[in-house]
């Protein structure tokens, strides 16, 4: 009974928290477009965002592309097929790993940091201060921050895939004496319009999940400063799973164009 | 027992306050509930142009609730709430801010802006008012004046985190006055700081009263602060207005709700 009476708590929860979300989300729409706009807190958050994420997104694409490489290398090795390591190894990170591995990392780092800071400004009563102010916080610490993720995200993906590409051939060229140049070239022969478009699409909406979700968190947090906490966690679970499922949406609807 | 205002034997300050003029802030059966918890149950007040009104409560009996509902940071369940002559709940987001102008608003903690250097705390309430305060361009003037009014000129390029407490409570007045508002709220001035530091800030409060006749209601359990600046206090106990009356008359009442507050 007690069981029961906790499962139904938390299906209740979940579906208040989703429908809290959507009307976040609406709220953001209904809002984005209307003045006055906060061009120079845009550029701001954008800049942070970037900085912030900057050598994280250097480190793990390095790696992604040099541990995927030399896990794929001997297998291929073995059915004599290493000449098709960058076609194999560009697609899948183009298509996939590049943006997936970046949005998660960014969920983290910044999902978490917006969630934080929103959090403490919440309860430090700072946001209605804000209001207070005569400054609708909503346009100045929401819109803005979900713009930045939007714009940004993006971009760190292509600078992720770029350096995961050039640790892959770093080993092909260490290891399989290939050249720089050719790699690339076969790379970049490989890779057609119809991987590099779904991919950056998805990568906006990534964006934009990462930032919903931070903000969302951050803005009602609640019980001190305890919240603030709550809310940085939660941000990035939240963010993380809504990737998942961004990815497998954009993935399926992609897909349905790859069969057209 | 109550000090009625209506009992002509024990409010001395009611004939001094009609003689001061017309009501800036006017409550009347305010009632706000989050659940089951009841937390005002038909309150009443009126602060008066230029008047200093305490109004104090222990913790939880929502006297921050109350003066956020007179900036609309709090939506009522019912009742009106008239600040210089319009009704908060009516009034359009435009129409509201364009209202807050008018209301300075110094919060428990400062709250102020942690991301933005003290200049830049300033600075942010003209963004949306700079009609009001005629400024063009240069903004550095006023924020100069304004912390030359708290005594912290020399602060404005620091970041809060590099100011004391008391000093992070100076700034966040300055930022209330920047606008040159007609009424201040101040939400537990006192709270969190030192004796010396508490007393500075109460000095600092009187001044600024005295210097641009601003109407000030005061939202306090600190007595101290209370017998220092108060004309007219209010004791909110159970969601209602209390006790009504002056500091000296409320302190030698023998109603032991009353007496609670001014027991040491």
């Amino acid at each position: 009974m007690g069981n029961t009476a906790t499962s139904f708590k938390g299906v209740k929860q979940f579906f208040t928290e989703i429908g809290d979300l959507s009307y976040f989300a609406s709220r953001f729409f209904k809002e984005v477009l209307k003045p006055p706009f906060e061009f120079k807190e845009l550029l701001r958050q954008c800049y942070q965002m970037g900085n912030r994420s900057l050598m994280l997104v250097t480190v793990t694409g390095f790696i992604i592309g040099l541990v995927l490489t030399l896990q794929s290398r001997p297998t291929l090795i073995q059915f004599g097929a290493v000449s098709w390591m960058p076609n194999m190894v560009g697609i899948s990170i183009v298509r996939e790993i590049g943006p997936v591995i970046t949005a998660l990392i960014c969920a983290g780092r910044i999902a978490s940091g917006i969630g934080a800071e929103l959090g403490s400004m919440r309860v430090t009563e700072q946001i209605d201060a804000m209001e207070v102010s005569g400054t609708n916080p909503f346009k100045y610490l929401v819109i803005t921050r979900i713009m930045a993720t939007t714009l940004m995200l993006p971009i760190l993906v292509i600078y992720g895939d770029l350096v995961a590409l050039y640790g892959s051939a770093l080993v092909e060229n260490l290891k399989g004496d290939v050249s720089f140049q050719l790699y690339f070239n076969t790379v970049f022969d490989a890779l057609s319009f119809s991987d590099l478009v779904p991919a950056t699409i998805k990568s906006f909406f990534f964006g934009f999940s990462i930032g919903l979700v931070g903000c969302y968190k951050g803005y009602y947090s609640k019980k001190g400063t305890a919240g603030v906490g709550v809310a940085a966690n939660t941000a990035v679970v939240m963010a993380s799973l809504l990737l998942f499922v961004v990815d497998f949406i954009a993935v399926f609807i992609s897909d349905i164009f790859y069969e057209l | 027992m109550s000090f009625n205002m209506t009992d002509p034997d024990q409010i001395t300050t009611s004939n001094e306050s009609a003689q001061r003029g017309k009501a800036v802030i006017e409550i009347k059966d305010l009632y706000k509930s989050f659940g089951d918890n009841h937390v005002l149950n038909g309150f009443n007040m009126t602060l008066l142009e230029g008047e200093n009104l305490v109004v104090m409560g222990k913790s939880g009996s929502g006297k921050s609730v109350m003066i956020k509902c007179l900036v609309g940071l709090v939506k009522p369940d019912s009742g009106t709430v008239k600040v210089l002559g319009q009704e908060i709940n009516a009034l359009d987001q435009e129409t509201l801010d364009e209202l807050r102008s008018d209301i300075g608003f110094l919060f428990q903690g400062s709250a102020l802006y942690d991301s933005m250097t003290v200049r830049e705390n300033l600075e942010f309430p003209m963004r949306r008012h700079k009609e009001k305060l005629g400024v063009v361009a240069d903004t550095e003037p006023l924020v100069r004046e304004a912390l030359e009014n708290v005594g912290l000129a020399h602060t404005m390029d620091l970041m809060p985190v590099e100011l004391s407490g008391g000093m992070k409570r100076r700034v966040a007045l300055a930022r209330t006055l920047i606008l040159k508002p007609k009424v201040i709220l101040y939400d537990e001035p006192t709270s969190g700081l030192d004796p010396i530091t508490s007393k500075e800030i109460i000095e600092l409060m009187r001044s600024i009263q005295k210097k641009y006749g601003t109407s000030s209601l005061i939202i306090t359990h600190d007595v101290d602060c209370a017998r220092v600046i108060s004309e007219r206090m209010i004791l909110l106990v159970d969601g209602i207005n209390y006790a009504e009356g002056t500091y000296s008359q409320l302190s030698q009442s023998t109603d032991p709700k009353v007496d609670a507050f001014f027991k040491k």
